[in-house]
């Protein structure tokens, strides 16, 4: 926090970020067709802002790097440069390796692999106009210094032929004479002759108003003064010249010693006929002002806007005024929030010991305070949430390099960019949504002439989708692939002796093997996967975020991982419950009803277990109570409470409970770092009575249950 | 007297370097993130100068002096101009844009301050 100049570094690479994103969506917008100018515009901004900021903080890399992007992208801008999708794919490529340039600037880690490589490929798309090397150097170098502010580039045919005079310790005869665009441009001589004098020399400085009219034929904004100011002291020429560098072309500026001044002083003269400026047209702006001046030129002022067109009917949306604001204190505010809901719920439960009556102004007092707890506890949790955005760019970029690598045609479909999911959540998905991309292009889809053997496209299409459901978020990385090949998985899955080879399976069940520790379908290990990760760690990395992972698949027509996520890791809406005594929690999303047994609802199902009729359809029983070993299975569970679930594919269980107490929100106590991962446990939280409970994850502890019961057991049995 | 500057950069970590080196200086500055945003917020301030970028979103900064230009009570504001680029057909636009000065990119806190004081009087 102490160093100001640290603080807008790392800001600095929060926009970077910012702007690699922007970056990435107009390059898709490109590879869909846009190439309007904006689009292109939002391009080179990127690169060119990062160029801007690069140079700040002496990157030089990173300047160099993008500098030549750039260099690229103005032709593209300029129409030079036609966008071409064999062009689009190398500005992608340069925008990944941009990426990866901004963070090795940010780890100080060293210039990445290929840049040179990349950049090559990308200018020689300029075809003859691209850069030679040496001369691209010099435009760079000129642009790098740190120190390098006000920019005094002469143009020595602007002072004549001065020679060069001697100029240790020497006198100065310096004469100033304003064209009228001085004054135009916003100059005053009055600044510029003040820090004339500020100088270090003496200095005398003389007006000649010979020129000024009468008062009557006085244009205000016309020239007429010109001085001449007398310099002796330890100065440069340059020194003087720097002062008046903003001006040199709206000014006739000479600077002679003493024995060359009586020839400039002459030349003092034309500048009252004004002589036309070859550059600027001075009188441009002020026609915008009331009355013309005497000859207005009308093409200068076209000419000095060509596409100075204001507004682009901005297409982009208007960016909300934002803060940034640090993590840490975020998340401080998502824990005091938790506690107030604790707090508020204890508050709850001793109004309710008190016996006041329901329509008490306490009661009602109690409950507009519980919709104001929600309300902000939404609005934290919507601080914390992030759009999926970023994490699907950053895929598309692994898919890219996937797909180049063993040479598959693949695109990326992305669904739902917008979805907000907690920030952390978001962080952490990177990392197995990466490992399932990479199968994705590897396994998943075949190479392009078995694709086309079997009446498909070439290239083939995995689509990233993320989505609101039922409280929950989910993400599905689906490919158009060949589907899962189940024979082959299940004579694997043998060979490892992860399955008895008697054992019958259902094709879901075969499906799953895949999560199980040690599998890997690959017949020859290629260069992306292979690397000693398994969906297994997969599915332990979502199951650590609270979540679920399923997949299906459809020989000939692809496989879809679904990852169901909690929306957030701080509160959830539950069910409290009690099971032989104990107080438990169920998430709300993953109940679908409860209701009561009858007698005739329960039908038995082999040796162990039971199922219910749930109008037409049969739902498997589990005893809470005997899953989390609390107690035996009872021998009769008519009268008993259950409790419906469902998971992502659709399937259902019961739950039989004790008896259901309330629903709540609860906060969520994690308790991965202390216990690890418990089957069947997401997490703990704290009542309104200061006991712990455990919250139930009826999914896995179905998984759980039925892993033990059947999978094993029948395959022994069978 | 301290001035009074408007700076328009779209890039937030030249907002932020400006603010770090003009607010060490003493110089009461205004921010905007882009030309249009620029005239917002010139309107109803009244700065002894005024900083802007070149490429930016939705009004770039041709585009943005000339509108100050064109506004009868600026017509003698100082705007510098503040870019990467260097090259005198971009100066030359600038200039006829109604530009007072220009400062290339990255910049000297020192110099910046200098020139402003410089066109600002």
């Amino acid at each position: 926090m102490s160093d100001p100049m640290a603080e807008i570094k790392a800001s600095f690479f929060i926009e970077c970020d910012e702007l690699l994103e922007s970056l990435q969506d107009a390059l898709s917008d490109m590879d869909e067709g846009a190439h309007d100018s904006e689009t292109i515009n939002v391009v080179f901004r990127a690169v060119h802002s990062i160029k801007g900021g690069a140079g700040a903080f002496g990157l030089d890399a990173l300047v160099a790097f993008a500098h030549r992007y750039e260099t690229v992208m103005d032709e593209v801008r300029s129409g030079r440069l036609e966008i071409t999708p064999e062009a689009i794919k190398h500005f992608f490529q340069t925008a990944d390796l941009l990426a990866d340039q901004v963070s090795a600037a940010r780890d100080g880690a060293p210039e990445p692999e290929g840049s040179e490589a990349c950049l090559r490929e990308l200018e020689s798309l300029m075809g003859d106009n691209a850069p030679v090397p040496g001369a691209e150097e010099d435009e760079i170098d000129d642009f790098q210094p740190m120190g390098l502010s006000l920019d005094l580039d002469f143009s020595d045919e602007a002072f004549g032929d001065l020679g060069s005079p001697d100029t240790t310790g020497a006198e100065w005869v310096l004469t100033f004479t304003p064209q009228t665009a001085l004054y135009a441009s916003g100059n005053d001589p009055v600044h510029l002759l003040r820090t004339v004098h500020g100088l270090d020399a003496s200095v005398e400085i003389t007006c000649d108003m010979s020129r000024l009219p009468d008062l009557a034929a006085l244009d205000p904004r016309e020239s007429y003064l010109s001085w001449q100011a007398t310099l002796s002291g330890d100065l440069e020429e340059a020194d003087l010249r720097e002062v008046f560098d903003f001006v040199e072309d709206v000014a006739e500026i000479t600077i002679a010693t003493p024995e060359d001044a009586t020839a400039p002083e002459t030349e003092t003269e034309p500048a009252e006929t004004a002589m036309p400026d070859p550059i600027a047209p001075p009188e441009a702006p002020a026609q915008n002002v009331a009355e013309p001046p005497p000859a207005p030129t009308p093409q200068p002022q076209a000419e000095t806007r060509p596409d100075a067109e204001p507004a682009k009917a901005a297409p982009t949306a208007e960016p909300g005024a934002t803060v940034r604001v640090d993590l840490e204190r975020i998340d401080r505010l998502v824990n005091l929030v938790g506690e107030l809901v604790i707090n508020q719920a204890m508050l709850a439960q001793s109004v309710a010991e008190a016996g006041l009556p329901p329509n008490s102004p306490v009661m009602t007092g109690l409950e507009a305070f519980m919709m104001l707890t929600r309300d902000i506890q939404d609005s934290v949790m919507m601080i914390r949430a992030q759009p999926v955005k970023p994490l699907f760019q950053r895929m598309a970029r692994i898919v890219r390099e996937a797909s180049a690598a063993i040479e598959k045609e693949v695109r990326l479909r992305t669904e739902g960019e917008t979805t907000e999911v907690d920030k952390t959540v978001i962080e952490r998905l990177a990392d197995p949504l990466t490992h399932m991309i990479r199968n994705a292009v590897d396994h998943g889809l075949e190479a392009p002439h078995i694709r086309e053997a079997a009446g498909k496209s070439r290239e083939g299409v995995i689509t990233l989708s993320a989505q609101h459901r039922s409280g929950r978020v989910v993400i599905e990385v689906s490919d158009d692939g060949a589907g899962i090949n189940r024979e082959k998985v299940l004579a694997k899955a043998i060979s490892k002796g992860l399955v008895a080879p008697e054992a019958q399976l259902s094709e879901s069940e075969i499906d799953n093997l895949l999560f199980l520790p040690g599998f890997s379908t690959a017949d020859q290990i290629s260069a992306l996967s292979g690397r000693g990760v398994g969906m297994d760690v997969v599915r332990s990395a979502i199951q650590a975020l609270g979540g679920r992972i399923s997949i299906t698949s459809v020989a000939g027509e692809g496989t879809r991982f679904s990852i169901s996520l909690p929306l957030t890791l701080a509160v959830l809406d539950g069910m409290v419950i009690s099971v032989a005594d104990e107080t438990l929690v169920v998430p709300l999303s993953s109940i679908i009803e409860t209701a009561t047994l009858m007698g005739d609802d329960i039908r038995t199902l082999g040796p162990e277990t039971n199922v219910i009729h749930v109008r037409g359809d049969f739902v498997p029983l589990y005893d809470l109570g005997a899953e989390l070993g609390y107690r035996a299975p009872k021998a009769n569970y008519e009268g008993g409470i259950v409790l419906l679930t469902a998971q992502e594919n659709g399937e259902r269980s019961a739950l039989v409970v004790d008896a259901i107490m309330e629903q709540r929100q609860v906060v969520i106590k994690g308790l991965q770092q202390s216990y690890g991962h418990i089957p069947g446990v997401a997490a703990a939280t704290i009542l309104g009575d200061g006991q712990i409970a455990l919250i139930l994850d009826p999914a896995d502890l179905v998984h759980n249950a039925s892993g033990r019961t059947r999978g094993r057991d029948i395959a022994l049995a069978g | 007297m301290s001035l009074k500057v408007l700076a328009v950069d779209d890039s937030r970590t030249i907002r932020d370097m400006l603010k770090l080196a003009l607010g060490s200086a003493g110089i009461e500055l205004h921010l905007a993130e882009d030309g249009m945003h620029g005239l917002e917020v010139l309107d109803g301030l009244e700065p002894d100068a005024i900083i802007s970028d070149i490429n930016m979103p939705r009004l770039d900064g041709f585009g943005f002096i000339e509108a100050v230009r064109g506004q009868d009570k600026h017509r003698a504001t100082p705007i510098l101009v503040l870019t990467t680029e260097s090259a005198p057909e971009l100066k030359a636009r600038a200039r006829a844009a109604g530009a007072t000065g220009w400062i290339v990119k990255p910049f000297d806190p020192g110099k910046l301050v200098k020139a402003l004081n410089m066109v600002a009087g």
